[in-house]
């Protein structure tokens, strides 16, 4: 086969197709383009400000290593004039961190950035080896990721920063949008749609600057730019590698590369169609406020290898917010119906308070289908009685979990 | 799309065929299948029953001789290698080069980079 030209310079040898549209590039016109993109979701969705601290939530992985690498890249050729920090988490597994931690600390010097490490046993008094210790094997990705999802916030809050980034890439989003359609779980999906989430929420704002990225060219940038990343398996869960909805994103990608994206933008246009939710496709295509989501709801993924996958602990762990979900979410479908005849169709922009007015009439209603069911107003964002953290329950999730763990708590674990 | 012959073929009738070297790598966590060996030089049959040897072949030849692990589905699925795991032929996209149909030259880097690791 003769060497194929880059479609963009056509001089150099064409070494990557890309998935989104088979267009076939050199290298330096992949590296230069895939920088260009994340660059239009950045600006398009005005992600940072100038003088803005961001912290790069680094596991030393490839996503937000490749993360780390072009938002440095990109912040000095573009003139964002953002304070980059790397903020990684330590989970406390042996064997596990130790490595990519490693990495995580010569990215540091690589990239020039400092970096803050934050253990789980200083931010909850437990490392995940003790909690596997007390809880055993099955289920603990539940409390790594409600823990890891708060650790982040909260180390980001102990250096005084307000915006988090995280390398969650299109295979991820679409990943988490078909574990939340097979769940029936409208409001979450509408919820991991978004690029930004909990920024009028809470102090913290999380933001997927990768969101529009291919997983394959990550890794592909990864590799021609020689970066220098991590590949591990939490040793915890090591089925996590046969996920189920990761296998099928990745069999969809073999027959139709663009599925990837389709699904991502598919989540965006039904995000907009859940009642009182809002999502935010590509902010070229017009801007919308940003969603509502409380972070220790906005479930992208539990740890890094099993994003968006559901074992059997998690399921359980879920199963109290997912069945007030449902009821609230039936309740507002109807509410939905009831609305469209006097206000005009719900367009991206209705957001906001259109949520507490909606779930009084709601209560007057009682749906005829359900009757046993009391109706929860499933988001009514408070702080946790505990620790502050907040969250749409008394306790936040990680309180919750921890309550378990200190009752179950071994005498023995001296 | 020819599918991954997994059972081992015996050495005896490759005997008088020339040999070809290729250097073969493992990364993004696919080393951990490998012996946690990043890199792996062959040396394979230039044909196979007449016709040149292809990357399917060699995929082939890996997962029945290479690779200790067991957990064979987690490198070939389906008779094919595993959807998520990218191949690059002296730096080329396979797509590029005819993927599994891909005939090896001497001298040919093969790298193959895992997309379903975690960090």
């Amino acid at each position: 086969m003769p060497p194929v030209l880059c479609a963009i310079c056509h001089t150099e040898r064409a070494l990557i197709k890309r998935p989104k549209n088979h267009q076939k590039l050199c290298k330096a016109c992949f590296i230069r383009i895939f920088e260009d993109e994340v660059h239009h979701t950045i600006t398009s969705s005005e992600l940072f400000f100038r003088g803005e601290r961001v912290a790069i939530g680094a596991s030393g992985g490839k996503d937000s290593t490749v993360l780390a690498s072009v938002l440095k890249t990109l912040n000095e050729r573009h003139g964002y004039g953002v304070d980059l920090i790397l903020l990684s988490i330590d989970e406390g597994i042996k064997g596990y961190r130790d490595d990519s931690l490693e990495t995580v600390k010569r990215n540091a010097k690589q990239y020039d950035m400092p970096l803050k490490i934050v253990g789980y046993d200083e931010l909850y008094g437990w490392t995940m080896d003790q909690v596997v210790e007390t809880i055993g094997k099955k289920g603990n990705c539940t409390y790594c990721g409600v823990f890891r999802r708060q650790a982040l916030d909260r180390g980001a809050k102990m250096l005084g920063i307000k915006h988090v980034v995280t390398g969650h890439n299109a295979d991820d989003v679409a990943e988490t949008i078909l574990m939340n359609l097979l769940r029936g779980d409208l409001p979450r999906l509408s919820r991991s749609t978004s690029i930004v989430t909990g920024s009028d929420a809470s102090a913290v704002k999380r933001s997927k600057p990768l969101k529009y990225a291919y997983e394959k060219e990550i890794v592909l940038y990864a590799h021609h730019k020689k970066l220098d990343y991590f590949s591990t398996e939490c040793i915890y869960s090591p089925e996590a590698f046969r996920g189920s909805a990761r296998s099928l994103i990745k069999s969809l990608e073999k027959v139709r590369p663009s599925a990837i994206l389709d699904v991502v933008r598919s989540g965006e246009d039904m995000a907009r169609l859940v009642p009182g939710a809002t999502s935010d496709s590509c902010g070229c295509k017009g801007k919308t406020p940003s969603s509502h989501a409380s972070a220790d709801e906005d479930n992208v993924g539990g740890c890094g290898s099993a994003n968006g996958q559901a074992t059997g602990g998690e399921m359980a762990a879920m199963d109290r917010q997912l069945r007030e979900n449902e009821v609230a979410e039936a309740a507002n479908l109807e509410t939905e119906i009831t609305t469209t005849k006097t206000t005009p169709a719900p367009t991206s922009t209705s957001t906001s308070n259109g949520h507490r007015p909606d779930k009084q009439r709601i209560k007057e209603r009682s749906k005829p289908g359900t009757p046993g069911l009391p109706i929860i107003p499933k988001q009514k964002l408070g702080t946790c009685e505990k620790c502050g953290y907040m969250s749409s329950q008394k306790l936040c999730q990680a309180c919750m979990l921890l309550e378990g763990l200190n009752k179950n708590r071994p005498e023995i674990s001296i | 799309m020819a599918s991954i012959d997994t059972t081992p073929r015996k050495a005896a009738d490759d005997s008088d065929i020339p040999n070809i070297s290729i250097q073969v790598e493992f990364s993004g966590g696919l080393e951990m299948l490998f012996s946690s060996q990043r890199r792996h030089s062959l040396s394979l049959p230039a044909t196979e029953q007449g016709t040149p040897i292809t990357i399917a072949s060699l995929i082939n030849h890996l997962c029945n001789h290479t690779m200790k692990d067991t957990r064979k589905e987690l490198f070939i699925l389906d008779d094919h290698l595993r959807p998520g795991i990218l191949v690059l032929i002296n730096d080329a996209d396979w797509e590029l080069e005819g993927e599994e149909a891909y005939e090896l030259q001497n001298g040919d880097n093969i790298l193959f980079v895992s997309t379903l690791h975690g960090g």
